[in-house]
């Protein structure tokens, strides 16, 4: 397959670690943001050959993970009402809340859809007009455009039956976060490919500059991957800490203006509270003041403060990249994707879900 | 007002034809004409003419006897519809056993108010993939249940076959070394339902493997190929069905990700929905464990049938670590496979 076979290619991927391993003079601990990157690392291995001294952890760069519990509770409290139409992305559909996930709610009764793009949602309200139809709209810069194209279409259409239920998050705002923490150990970054093609690199450079990090543009195939660490332990041996883009096929500085420009119009920068890490001020992206009448908040009434996290569950430091899947003492016994602790185990992209599935329970904890 | 009385109509009910009713499960008169009509026209076997309550076959040596059964959606979908998943899907369970398949029953839930049109469609489909099998549909129900109970229809099949394997056929015959030989690429099934259902949209034309097994498996057998065990692909995809193999034969199997054929169109949906084409649906492949020295001989036989015409050889069984499927991936680093964990759900991004 073109664009894709090229990238998986057995001898120029060993190349490339051994280029790696001769670049390396000492340990080094990067970290990959985007959960893509992470289960791509885990599925094919990618970490087995890379040198003993250099590791990588495991990002926050999972949108489903960080949704904070208080949003599942309510897109389940809102799916629940009679007339009402609840449209989500797939991943969303398992993610616990409080008491049970949205495929609980839809077995009691709701009317849940998943969709594969949220103009199919603004497709659902346009077609059923007699009820209220909500998407659960969550993501990074990624998912914000198209997000932000559904309300767009739904203001043109005058649809009065249709609104959202926001949670989106920004990757900056969290890494500043992750460095931030007085336990950090993280040394250089590979920055999330598809957020960066969206938002440019830009607003990296002051992050290389202030924390002296390393930060390299990514993308998600095993050679993109390598690339990014090779760039990274380069740099960091080198002493050098700036922005550099090996993806240059997807990414260019400034990103996509035309998606920039529809996320400004109708989001604007918000405090945003990340499960498993806390509030990180302007990280999220809620709807400005002239499309707040698309706000299921305002339709539904607001979200709950959310409870505290509480039991076994070390989600928390795994997204701050300060422990592995395999270290918590619950996973692949008390935890598995069939009867998860913490959402990094259900998510499609989450950490704990990408060791269960592609190093199974006793070779993870040898990883 | 027309005046002519030739042309004045009764205004009294006289039914309507387009559509299953609920009298037409009633055992009545409605249910004995959609028996007459629609169901044994299509079937057209002497077994259902004869208008028994069940159908006398005449077998000899040992039976093999499976049931199933079936809701999709939707009813239609490119390469196939329900009735052929139906018909080709008890049809491949008989030839997992090694028997050659000899009859099905047809069990029918209709929607009310599911258009004949459909009905006659799809057991049109049955008869032909039926002929196409070489089996007899021989007996059946049929039951109507209100509207908004059923998925326009649900089909169920169980079927009867004379084993002609030599030798038992299942996971506990595998033995280390075995060869896990697959029949053809993966994926298709599900991906072409999925776009289907779901009107992504895809230019390109992805069609169900949908298929009957039998007449591969059969060559198998009559080549003298040593086959220890046969698995039929279905949901949970590749991935389920050997995961299924190495838990029950207490062995492991160790896949090449290489070899395993995925069509390129098949290959790219996946990528784009965050899905795992071995965990993809077929209905249409099947594996087959067969002692190391008949490999390639079993290659050959299923190379010469068209609808396992892209066999390969994908794996092999071990003894270390029981119950273990992995995968060796294009970076020669190996993963687990593990069974998919509830229903497949799309990724955000």
């Amino acid at each position: 397959m073109k664009f894709r076979d090229e990238y998986r290619d057995t001898a120029a991927a060993r190349r490339l670690a051994g280029a790696i391993a001769k670049a390396v003079t000492r340990p080094w601990t990067l970290m990959e943001v985007c959960g893509g990157q992470t289960h791509a690392i885990v599925r094919f291995g990618i970490d087995r050959l890379l040198p003993d001294g250099v590791s990588l952890v495991h990002g926050p760069g999972c949108p489903v993970c960080v949704t904070p519990v208080e949003y599942v509770d309510k897109a389940i409290e809102i799916a629940l009402r009679p007339g009402v139409t609840l449209c989500s992305f797939g991943d969303m559909l398992r993610v616990p809340g409080t008491n049970g996930d949205l495929l609980a709610a839809k077995a009691r009764g709701a009317d849940v859809r998943v969709v594969y793009s949220p103009l199919d949602a603004v497709a659902v309200a346009r077609d059923a007009p007699e009820r209220q139809v909500v998407f659960f709209a969550v993501g990074f810069e990624t998912t914000a455009p198209a997000n932000a194209m559904a309300a767009l279409w739904a203001r043109r259409e005058c649809l009065s039956n249709f609104s959202m239920l926001v949670s989106h998050v920004r990757v900056p705002p969290a890494m500043e976060a992750v460095l931030d923490a007085p336990e950090c150990r993280i040394q250089g970054f590979l920055a999330a490919g598809h957020v960066c093609t969206v938002m440019g690199f830009e607003e990296y450079e002051p992050i290389a500059r202030r924390f002296r990090v390393p930060i390299v543009v990514t993308g998600f195939e095993p050679l993109d991957i390598l690339e990014g660490v090779y760039l990274c332990v380069r740099q960091l041996e080198a002493g050098k800490a700036k922005v550099e883009n090996p993806y240059a096929r997807s990414v260019r500085r400034e990103g996509n203006r035309a998606a920039q420009a529809a996320m400004r119009e109708v989001f604007t920068l918000v405090p945003r509270r990340w499960r498993g890490i806390g509030d990180i001020p302007e990280s999220g992206l809620g709807l400005a003041p002239a499309y707040a009448d698309l706000d299921a908040e305002a339709r539904f009434g607001p979200v709950a403060a959310g409870p505290e996290a509480a039991g076994e569950c070390i989600s928390g430091l795994v997204l701050r990249g300060e422990r592995k899947p395999p270290e918590c003492p619950a996973f692949g016994t008390r935890c598995t994707p069939e009867r998860p602790l913490g959402v990094t185990m259900v998510s499609s992209e989450g950490a704990c879900a990408a060791y269960y599935r592609y190093r199974g329970v006793a070779a993870a904890a040898g990883a | 007002m027309d005046t002519d009385p030739a042309t004045w109509t009764c205004p009294a009910p006289v039914g309507d034809d387009d559509t299953v009713r609920l009298a037409h499960g009633g055992g009545g008169r409605a249910m004995a004409r959609l028996l007459d009509d629609v169901i044994r026209p299509a079937f057209a076997d002497a077994e259902l003419e004869r208008r028994h309550d069940g159908a006398v076959v005449p077998l000899d040596g040992p039976v093999a006897f499976t049931a199933d059964s079936y809701v999709v959606r939707p009813l239609f979908f490119p390469g196939g519809d329900i009735g052929t998943l139906a018909v080709n899907g008890t049809v491949n369970d008989l030839a997992m056993c090694g028997a050659r398949p000899v009859a099905l029953s047809v069990g029918l839930i209709l929607e009310e108010g599911l258009p004949l049109d459909t009905l006659r469609r799809v057991v049109a489909s049955m008869r032909a993939a039926a002929q196409v099998a070489g089996v007899r549909l021989v007996t059946g129900d049929t039951k109507v249940v209100d509207r908004g109970k059923a998925d326009g229809m649900f089909v169920s099949t169980a079927g009867i076959g004379r084993v002609v394997a030599p030798s038992p056929i299942g996971p506990e015959q595998v033995r280390p070394g075995d060869v896990v030989v697959l029949s053809g690429d993966v994926g298709r099934h599900g991906m072409a339902v999925m776009a289907a259902r779901e009107s992504l949209g895809f230019e390109s034309a992805l069609e169900s493997d949908c298929a009957p097994l039998a007449a591969p498996v059969m060559a198998l057998i009559e080549a003298g190929i040593d086959l220890h065990c046969l698995r039929d692909l279905t949901r949970g995809g590749l991935a389920s069905a050997a995961v299924e193999i190495a838990e029950a034969a207490g062995l492991s199997i160790v896949l090449d990700e290489v070899a395993i054929p995925v069509r390129e169109d098949v290959a790219a949906a996946c990528e784009l929905l965050g899905l795992d084409s071995l965990h993809v649906a077929n209905e249409g492949r099947f594996l087959a464990f067969v002692a190391p020295d008949d490999a390639e001989r079993a290659l050959a036989v299923l190379k010469a049938h068209p609808v396992s015409a892209d066999a390969a050889v994908i794996g092999k069984v071990a003894e270390e670590s029981p119950g273990r499927v992995s995968c060796i991936g294009p970076l020669g680093v190996a993963r687990v496979i593990d069974m998919l964990t509830g229903e497949q759900l799309p990724r955000i991004c």
